[in-house]
């Protein structure tokens, strides 16, 4: 039934639902004794209201973009992939062995390379699942869960055991050296004479996610493959009937899923210059929650992303300027992705009824 | 004009067993019931006939307390009724036989009749109270099954039955059937009708809902026509005919036999030998299944579903591998399962229109455009370049496709779910036989499609095969296979129970064959 047009559906829902999760939110806080706007003016102030704030915003903006897109490329494949966690984790593995294996001579050079680097290790962390989802059967949910302890456990042991230089007490890399390093905001605006903070870590990281944004359009709506694996997404067998492998579309689905995670640490772990533990943070998690509310769309992931941008940064923010426990920030966190995500039919279902409200008298006018 | 004709409506001294006045029901903007006003006498068998979508089920479903109804009010032996849920539907004697049965697979007969019936915490009493009287039931109406076999055991006759000891179980005076032939061969449906006349004879009340027209002239007593959400009319059967009934359900003059030439065939296409198919359970589906087809000719295979056709239907349309031997054109194809996919037969000109056109045929989110490119979507003509789709240009072909083939609306933007189910069927038949292919794999071509639809549909089969291409028809509609086809194929158990030319042959003949009674002398 088609009863929401489609801007209600794309926008209006997610909208009511981010609103519902701000009251709720805001009545927690005024429970806590403490004023809600208050609290909003700290997370927007801080967030958006400087080129610094600005800089961290995008700068999660641009990890939850990766994980979003890897999210919702399985989502086309009916696939639920909460593997992203482990697959970006892989990726930085991937990106810093490329980053440390030469002194690179420019960023130009490393940054290919780090991108082909992270990719592949994503993917290939993936892929596992995917095989073992195509030929064996094995739920993927289940494995791609397993896979992310496996990416910690293995990325503890390699840190500890065998990246880490010789003497340090701190399981890290060593840092990747000057070719590595990537222009960040500060020096691209600077280039046309735009001031931005030097100290805020975005990065050309972000105009690769958009890139990639444009490449996952093209590849779900405008090629074979993208067309086989909505195919197979909606209908196992009507691809079937078509003659489309499902062995060929879940392993292809998830090695575009994991490298597009994999992506992700061009972002998180070149920025930092080394490698470090959990250097991922939770946004192969979030990805789920952006690909959900973004409708698995590209431009809806980058909204979805900008939003969860903000709430990292102004969440942050708050934690440190009001007396509000770190706490607080997860909760309103998790409303939101409760909101937008799960509970997608508490709001869909009232606002189809007041859409047939509104449309019924005009019918019998007409 | 929305007021029922109610021809057969005469003022009775008893009050009618069901009466509907003034119901109204709709889903979004779709009103599926409009204004509809309805008698069903008791003691009689009142028929429901009109076309997929013309709000049949609709209505019952609202008289069981499946919807609200918007508006009207529902009469249960001529006191005003609310039937909020199908508790109180039960509570005012009204049963009901769904088209899917809604029973535990995995109990028993017994178990099944008392399930959500039993009287109290322990069950022995109410096993016991219902053992006897499905004894009775039997005995009286013909309605043996045994009580102590699993649902899973039985046939899809008996299966029906214990959905009508159940309603019986529960007192129901007043028993609702909704398409219930549509599983049966012809030998058990006549079975049914007796057992409905028996109720009948009784004293119980029958609705009969169904789209074929012989088995309205067959059973009922009288007859409502539905079209379009509306009670066009209500007659007494004896003073009808098939025409008449086809016409008040269409609205205008149909064609109810297929308007076709001699077949003349020509050499053969596809030759198949001994194909063997065993499911995943480690059943046979498939016991050696030996077919010629031949140019110019269409090939009926008939069948009760559930026989083996669908296997067989899969294997040449290359969504399930198999053991045997194909020729396609002379040419040797393996059918083993990891050589053989739908790309492999399309690229030798084969197309499919599968029996599920909305699980197979179609994606049903997709756009009707991206469906007419689907199983054919590596074809040249729709490549841009070496990876990019030309998504202009299968959307410009799909509508002057959907032209040709009358789909209403024939936008090529709108959503394959938003066209009713006989304009999803003639979106598939355009993408296939536009392909014009060499063989034509057709299965149940006319299922849930309406009259008007199925006319168009059984010109462009009967086209195709004059172009000299050849074809195979599937269908467990006995009456479009006796028309269409030049040649007729009976399986059964995952057999061929044998060949027979339609003009050689009869319902009868062809019932036994599908029941597995190849001995027609004896029966005869």
């Amino acid at each position: 039934m088609t009863v929401l047009p489609k801007w209600a559906d794309a926008i209006l829902i997610p909208l009511l639902s981010i609103l519902i999760s701000f009251v709720i939110s805001g009545l927690v806080i005024l429970y806590l004794g403490l004023n809600p706007f208050e609290a909003l003016r700290l997370m927007v102030t801080g967030a958006l209201g400087s080129s610094y704030g600005w800089g961290y915003t995008l700068f999660y903006t641009t990890n939850f973009i990766f994980t979003g897109l890897c999210a919702a490329i399985a989502f086309h494949a009916r696939l639920f992939n909460i593997g992203g966690e482990g697959q970006a984790t892989l990726g930085g593995l991937g990106v810093a062995l490329v980053c440390l294996a030469v002194p690179w001579p420019h960023w130009t050079l490393a940054l290919p390379a780090a991108l082909i680097g992270g990719a592949l290790f994503g993917a290939a962390w993936a892929f596992i699942p995917a095989w073992l989802q195509a030929r064996r059967g094995s739920h993927i949910v289940i494995t791609t869960i397993m896979f992310n302890y496996i990416a910690a456990a293995l990325m503890v042991y390699l840190l500890v055991e065998i990246l880490k230089p010789e003497g340090s007490m701190d399981p890290a890399t060593r840092r990747f050296g000057p070719g590595a390093e990537l222009p960040l905001f500060s020096d691209i605006f600077g280039l046309v004479g735009i001031p931005f903070s030097s100290s805020a870590p975005a990065n050309i990281s972000f105009f690769i996610a958009l890139l990639a944004c444009l490449l996952f359009w093209l590849l779900v709506w405008r090629t074979r493959l993208g067309y086989e694996i909505r195919a197979y997404g909606h209908s196992e067998t009507a691809a079937d009937y078509a003659g489309i492998s499902p062995v060929r579309m879940i392993i292809i689905a998830m090695i575009v899923s994991g490298a597009l995670a994999g992506c992700m640490a061009i972002n998180s772990v070149m920025a930092t210059e080394r490698l470090v533990l959990n250097s991922v943070e939770g946004a192969g998690f979030i990805g789920l929650a952006v690909a959900l509310m973004g409708r698995s769309h590209p431009v809806g992931v980058i909204l979805a992303a900008l939003l969860f941008g903000f709430l990292y940064q102004g969440g942050g923010e708050l934690a440190l300027w009001a007396n509000i426990p770190r706490e607080l920030i997860i909760l309103i966190q998790g409303l939101v992705i409760l909101f937008t995500g799960a509970l997608d039919n508490m709001v869909r279902m009232p606002l189809e009824r007041i859409f047939l409200m509104i449309r019924r008298p005009g019918r019998q006018g007409a | 004009m929305s007021e029922s004709s109610e021809t057969a409506g005469r003022p009775d001294a008893v009050a009618p067993a069901i009466e509907l006045r003034g119901i109204s029901k709709s889903f979004g903007h779709v009103q599926a019931n409009k204004d509809i006003s309805m008698r069903v006498m008791p003691g009689t068998i009142h028929g429901i006939i009109g076309e997929n979508g013309a709000g049949k089920s609709t209505l019952m479903s609202i008289l069981y307390g499946f919807y609200k109804a918007d508006a009207g009010e529902i009469l249960v032996g001529g006191t005003k009724t609310d039937i909020p849920d199908s508790q109180a539907a039960i509570a005012a004697g009204i049963g009901m036989v769904f088209q899917h049965f809604k029973l535990v697979e995995n109990f028993t007969v017994l178990e099944n009749v008392i399930l959500g019936a039993e009287d109290g915490v322990r069950l022995k009493p109410s096993l016991a109270r219902a053992r006897s009287l499905l004894t009775e039931l039997a005995r009286e109406y013909e309605l043996n099954v045994d009580p102590d076999e699993r649902i899973e055991d039985l046939s899809v006759g008996h299966q029906q039955r214990v959905e009508i000891l159940k309603a019986l179980y529960r007192h129901a005076d007043i028993l609702i059937l909704d398409e219930p032939t549509g599983v049966l061969t012809p030998s058990e449906a006549d079975h049914l009708f007796r057992i409905l006349k028996g109720l009948r004879d009784e004293g119980k009340t029958i609705i009969l809902i169904t789209h074929k027209l012989r088995e309205i002239m067959d059973v009922t007593d009288t007859v409502s026509v539905m079209r379009r959400g509306e009670m066009t009319a209500t007659v007494r059967t004896s003073g009808t005919n098939p025409q008449e009934l086809a016409e008040l359900m269409v609205g205008r003059k149909v064609l109810l036999r297929v308007d076709k030439k001699k077949a003349d065939p020509g050499k053969k296409v596809l030759e198949i030998e001994d194909l063997r198919v065993v499911d995943d359970d480690g059943v046979e589906r498939l016991k050696g299944i030996s077919l010629d087809l031949r140019q110019g000719e269409i090939l009926g295979i008939a069948g009760v579903a559930g026989n083996g056709q669908s296997e067989l239907l899969q294997v040449l349309g290359g969504c399930r591998g198999a053991t045997g031997r194909i020729r396609l054109n002379g040419e040797e194809i393996d059918p083993s399962d990891h050589v053989l996919d739908g790309q492999v037969w399309r690229g030798r000109g084969v197309s499919h229109v599968p029996e599920d056109r909305q699980r197979e045929g179609l994606i049903l989110d997709f756009f009707a455009w991206e469906n007419m490119a689907f199983g054919y979507h590596h074809a040249p003509e729709y490549q841009k370049s070496r990876w990019l789709m030309d998504n202009a240009a299968i959307r410009r072909e799909s509508g002057k496709k959907m032209e040709r083939f009358d789909v209403r609306p024939p936008i090529p933007e709108l959503a394959a779910k938003n066209f009713s189910g006989g304009n999803q069927q003639k979106i598939v038949l355009a993408r296939e036989i536009e392909r014009d292919p060499d063989v034509l794999l057709v299965g149940q071509p006319t299922r849930g499609v309406d009259i008007g639809a199925i006319e168009f549909i059984h010109q462009q089969i009967v086209e195709l095969r004059d172009r000299g291409k050849a074809i195979l028809l599937l269908s467990v509609e006995l009456d479009e296979i006796l028309s269409l086809a030049d040649r007729i194929a009976v399986m059964f158990d995952g057999q061929i129970m044998g060949e027979r030319m339609p003009d050689q042959t009869n319902e009868h003949e062809l019932g036994l064959l599908m029941a597995g009674i190849t001995d027609t002398a004896s029966a005869a």
